[in-house]
């Protein structure tokens, strides 16, 4: 029950908070439940057993007994932080728009948990309709999320976002629909949609011929989690969501629906299509390493800061779909710790511009200069989360992107060669920004703000304070004591690549 | 007290220090700031001075404390643990780092007094330190790394700490990220060595170095080690990396003293001896080694003569007496490399406080052309200046003597040495004698070019206190590693360096076969002494003559020599050369990169497909319109195609 607790909840909150009659304690409720569900989460966490491989806190009902279809739930380490991560950025995003968002607020929360529950149950769905479901129910508190509260161009960018990642899905949903109609030679008999019977299909793997089935799953698949994710050259929905979304959307965006797309690599693409994926590392972790430096060279250019980060993120995101594929132990818990990482950091970043543009209502890079002076406590925070951007030791993001880089060395040294060119591009790109934006003689923003004192910069307010300590709490936390948050998914880490092994080598006895 | 607890102490302090004065950043009390961070840094001096003793105490196979405080992180094979080791080498630099560390402190507290942001100064220069123990007391590549990146984060601070000033966050940001392409080619290094030799961490890796030497340049061992000196060009501002270093001179003095003089800078060599069984195995990396070290000597010594910027001309010094040293481990005279890092530290830190403290009599002056006869208004400066000087122009019996005349000695003798190799050093220190000898005369001596409003005064005690011990030090930090003919012939005075660090060298395989010094004879080691010291000697006096007696020869030598001159004073237009082949067309291609493939390509493609969609939905509606007419039309045609179909079959 516990884990249906854990995604039902947030929907029960989006309830009351549309119910809820007095606009001003409203923000209090929304509050007070999200921290609520990270309690709920805290005690998951609690009840995890992390020296077991095996789905956790299980529940299973049939649900459409015709199809197959069951509500089939379950945890692992994989999907613990992920749900950590979605439980702990939420109650941070309704505080960090306590002030940013003053139209339609009771809109606002209740679609902001509506996507929290699609969030949770995509991590924890076990089944793969189950699974579908929340994962296209995501696209619909988001699409109403830009396009209601985001900025200029929300209707473009909101739509451009549904379409993309709409049409991936459709290919991802016949490939299921596929599978189910093979599972009955798993089963005995019986129509199936569980992943524990997709995991047990021995789908045929020819490595000469694109038109076999384990091919064309694989690809259908992918697609869908690639353009999530989203990998080069799939990734031009994301700059302009980004720059359109409201703060809060675009933390939710980095923080966690952008993992949904690397975790659904992680769950469903490797360990049902090993052998597919295997012999196509080599495209992804191209494209991976494409993305890296394509979104490095293209962020450092962006006149506007959110763009910049957006870019940014297509850059991160190549070095975990790099992780993820060289499917070796390093570069998966990398990819896995990078996934928590980016969150965090990227998460932070938007937050942090997202305060700027409330003071300065810009985010034209060329138009700031000397903010350091004027705002130095947000300087301060501004730094520490660029340096776990650009992965400096002793923040998460070092850890992270020193095990991808390591294991993609093991893959092939040619590929961390040329990912490792991304260490210095980030931090070229970040730097350059933060020099343009807080450092050098004052710009024009700091110049009005200095006239007017209806422009004034303010620093960071106590409520901002609240919002970014917990993320800086983490950054040294995760990069000081890794192992205390990697151990709870090393052993399912493990777990996966030595399964795939097993069928891939069942697959080679069989033929 | 353990030793667990005393590293514990001696890494922590610098970092609460750091703490108490971050959280306070604002304030401008700079007593209490400079109280804090120097107490902070005396304290690790102690714990410094307090595990030496131990070590020398220690029976001589023992000299080894080392401590693990937990795991770092785990995945798979590969595990890291924060882990430090107290050993002949890195107690060394724990005492440098801490002692020069804690000197300079004080005199920033002269220094910066008058600045609004002292606090975050010594916040910064706390952090510092910190980094720095982390970095020499790492007891793996990767504990290491962390340190590594750590000091470049507070050059980074340090070198834009006056940020408002745009060319000053530039060459902040100018460093963190030419050191960046160094870490990039470390981190690379770390890899072929971790899936090489299983294990990162460095008392292992030195351990299963023996068996490994190569001949080929493709090597695990050559590669690995190749990779892990570009990392030190980056560090230590070597050739091609080495650009960084002069623009980081816009930081406070007293940071050029401690990051860009005495200890940041020297963490690439010091990372070479800490792993010397390693490369000794590499023979062709030692060679790169070698020639980048000579060639960077000289290079950033011919620069050095051209500049009037004070603090440029020592940092292209600091830049040539780098290369002296990894002109040393190339030879494998690692001992000696480690020497002219440590007296080095003691006069550069001792020069650059000196030029602190006449840039802070001249009220922020840098330009040596508009000094002058200073000797006359900053005596203990002046006095203390003449040590460094004379040290590092190698006079004997100061300290630079004995160790560039020891790095001179090995790259001629060596195995691995070439007499190239000697006369590529024996120009450097005649240019670097030169150059030095030039700053003394325009500084200190010769008749006063003070403009008339500024009234040149000596510095407070807390700014000639570090001074006066500096200069001691640059005089007889050299005593300790007395060349072996030099002691010899006064009475057997043992080389105490050599043997100190001997445990931790490893033998050059060719030297271990033929037996140490055998092809060389003492008489030729005194000959090449007497012939550097008498290239220096010529090179001050001719300096002396162009630049007190006839002042008017500077300028017609410069002027015979037009274009070459214009070449060295702008530094061989090395900046521009990066800007124009490498920055401008990663800038400009980034931007056609965005234009073309994100916009004109994905875009349209995307907006092609969308298109492509609507056009046949248009089309599919147009189908049916409601027009009866047409609707009977679809039927009799659909009739007739079926009727044709069944027909023809």
């Amino acid at each position: 029950m516990l884990l249906s607790l854990l995604i039902f909840l947030p929907i029960v909150l989006a309830l009351a908070v549309t119910a809820w009659p007095q606009k001003t304690t409203l923000r209090y409720l929304a509050l007070a439940g999200s921290i609520i569900e990270f309690a709920v989460s805290l005690v998951v966490l609690l009840q995890f057993d992390k020296t077991s491989p095996a789905l956790q806190l299980v529940e299973k009902h049939m649900w459409v007994e015709r199809f197959g279809i069951s509500y089939f739930l379950g945890i692992d380490g994989i999907s613990m932080m992920l749900v950590m991560l979605t439980t702990f950025l939420t109650p941070v995003i309704i505080l960090a728009s306590w002030k940013s968002i003053d139209e339609r607020i009771k809109g606002f929360h209740a679609s902001l948990f509506v996507l929290q529950t699609a969030m949770l149950g995509s991590f924890l769905a076990m089944d793969a309709i189950l699974f579908y479901t929340f994962w296209e129910l995501s696209l619909i508190p988001m699409y109403f999320m830009v396009g209601i509260w985001g900025g200029a161009r929300r209707i473009y960018a909101t739509v451009k976002f549904f379409i993309y990642t709409m049409s991936g899905s459709v290919l991802m949903l016949l490939a299921i629909i596929f599978m189910m109609r093979l599972t009955p030679e798993v089963t005995g008999g019986s129509i199936s949609a569980s992943i524990l019977d997709f995991y047990k299909l021995q789908i045929p793997f020819i490595a000469g011929d694109f038109f076999t089935p384990q091919t064309l799953l694989f690809f259908a698949f992918a697609l869908a989690f690639a353009i999530k994710v989203p990998m080069f050259p799939l990734h031009t929905w994301l700059p302009d969501a980004h720059v359109e979304a409201p703060t809060p959307g675009s933390v939710i965006l980095a923080g966690v629906m952008l993992k949904m797309g690397t975790y659904g690599f992680i769950r469903w693409v490797i360990p049902l299509f090993p052998e597919a994926a295997e012999h196509f590392s080599w495209l992804f972790i191209g494209a991976g390493v494409v993305g890296i430096i394509y979104g490095a060279l293209v962020a450092m250019i962006q006149p506007d800061v959110k763009k910049l980060i957006a870019y940014s993120s297509v850059s991160h995101m190549g070095y975990i779909i790099i992780g993820l594929f060289t499917m070796n132990s390093y570069g998966l818990n990398g990819g896995l710790y990078q996934m928590l990482n980016h969150g965090i950091s990227t998460g932070a970043l938007f937050l942090l511009i997202g305060m700027i543009y409330e003071r300065t209502h810009s985010r034209e890079i060329a138009k700031y200069g000397g903010l350091a002076s004027a705002l130095p406590f947000f300087t301060i925070a501004f730094i520490i989360v660029t340096m776990s951007s650009i992965a400096v030791p002793m923040t998460n993001g070092f850890i992270g992107e020193f095990l991808i880089l390591l294991g993609s060395y093991q893959y092939s040294p040619w590929v961390a060669v040329f990912s490792v060119t991304g260490v210095v591009l980030g931090a070229a790109y970040m730097l350059w920004m933060v020099k343009r934006v807080f450092f050098g003689p004052k710009g024009e923003i700091v110049l009005a703000a200095e006239k007017d004192s209806h422009h004034a910069l303010y620093d960071l307010s106590p409520r901002e304070v609240l919002v970014l300590v917990p993320l800086v709490v983490l950054i040294f936390w995760m990069g000081l004591f890794p192992n205390q948050f990697m151990n709870y998914s090393k052993t399912s880490v493990d777990y996966l690549i030595q399964n795939k092994n097993q069928y891939m080598l069942l697959g080679a006895g069989e033929r | 007290m353990s030793h667990q607890l005393l590293v514990a102490v001696l890494i922590l302090s610098p970092l609460i220090g750091f703490l108490l004065n971050g959280v306070r950043f604002k304030h401008t009390n700079y007593i209490a700031a400079g109280a804090i961070a120097t107490t902070a840094v005396f304290i690790s001096f102690i714990c410094s001075v307090l595990l030496f003793l131990d070590l020398v105490n220690a029976p001589e196979n023992q000299r080894t404390i080392a401590v693990g405080f937990y795991e770092w992180f785990s995945v798979d094979k590969f595990s890291i643990n924060a882990g430090f080791v107290v050993d002949q080498i890195s107690s060394i630099m724990i005492l440098i780092i801490t002692g020069v560390g804690s000197l300079i402190h004080l005199f920033s507290i002269g220094y910066m007094h008058h600045d609004k942001g002292v606090t975050k100064y010594f916040a910064y220069l706390n952090l510092f330190v910190f980094n720095m123990l982390l970095l020499v007391l790492g007891d793996s590549l990767l504990t290491m790394f962390v340190g590594w990146e750590g000091v470049g984060l507070c050059s980074y601070l340090l070198i834009g700490f006056w940020f408002n000033d745009a060319a000053k966050a530039a060459a902040g940001m100018k460093a963190f990220i030419t050191n960046r392409i160094g870490d990039a080619a470390f981190i690379i290094g770390m890899f072929i060595l971790f899936f090489t030799f299983g294990t990162l961490n460095i008392h292992e890796l030195n351990a299963l170095a023996p068996t490994t030497m190569e001949a080929s340049w493709l090597g695990a061992v050559t590669l690995g080690t190749l990779m892990l000196f570009i990392g030190a060009t980056g560090k230590s501002a070597q050739i091609p990396l080495y650009v960084w270093l002069p623009d980081a001179m816009a930081g406070p003095t007293p940071v050029s003293a401690l990051i860009h003089a005495a200890t940041m800078v020297t963490a690439g060599v010091y990372m070479i001896v800490r792993l010397n069984p390693l490369f000794v195995m590499a023979p062709n990396t030692m060679m790169v080694i070698a020639v980048i070290g000579a060639a960077t000597a000289v290079m950033a010594a011919t620069i050095g003569l051209t500049q009037y910027d004070i603090k440029k001309v020592l940092a292209y010094s600091t830049v040539s007496q780098l290369g002296y040293m990894f002109l040393a481990v190339g030879v494998g005279a690692f001992g000696a490399g480690m020497f002219h890092l440590m007296t080095h530290a003691f006069f550069k830190a001792l020069m650059f406080l000196g030029s602190g403290s006449v840039i802070h009599g001249m009220h922020e002056e840098q330009d040596i052309r508009k000094m002058g006869g200073l000797k006359k208004y900053m005596p203990i400066t002046h006095i203390t200046f003449v040590m460094g000087w004379l040290a590092i122009i190698g006079t004997p019996p100061f300290s630079g003597f004995f160790s560039k005349d020891e790095i001179l000695w090995q790259a001629y003798s060596s195995p691995r040495g070439h007499v190239l190799l000697w006369v590529a050093g024996a120009i450097g220190a005649g240019l670097t004698a030169f150059y030095m000898t030039r700053l003394m005369a325009l500084t200190f001596w010769g008749t006063s070019r003070v403009d008339k409003h500024v009234h040149p005064h000596e510095s407070g005690s807390l700014m000639t206190i570090p001074l006066i011990v500096l200069a001691v030090l640059s005089v007889i930090g050299g005593w300790i590693g007395i060349p072996h003919v030099i002691g010899e012939s006064l009475g057997h005075i043992p080389n105490y360096w050599e043997h100190w660090l001997s445990p931790l060298i490893a033998k050059m395989p060719e030297v271990a076969a033929a037996g140490e010094h055998a092809a060389h004879s003492a008489v030729e080691e005194w000959l090449l002494m007497g012939a550097s010291v008498s290239i220096a000697g010529i090179s001050v006096l001719t300096a002396c003559l162009m630049y007190l007696k006839n002042t008017d020869a500077p300028k017609k030598v410069s002027d015979a020599f037009g274009p070459v001159y214009k070449a060295v004073y702008n530094k061989y237009f090395v900046d521009e050369f990066y800007f124009a082949s490498l920055i401008n067309p990663l800038i400009k291609g980034s931007r056609n990169l965005w234009y073309y493939v994100d916009v004109n390509v994905i875009d349209k493609a995307t907006y092609k497909t969308t298109d492509l969609v609507r056009g046949g939905g248009s089309f599919v509606r147009s189908l049916q319109n409601g027009n009866m007419q047409q609707y009977a039309l679809y039927v009799i045609a659909g009739a007739a195609i079926t009727l044709s179909l069944v027909l023809m079959r």
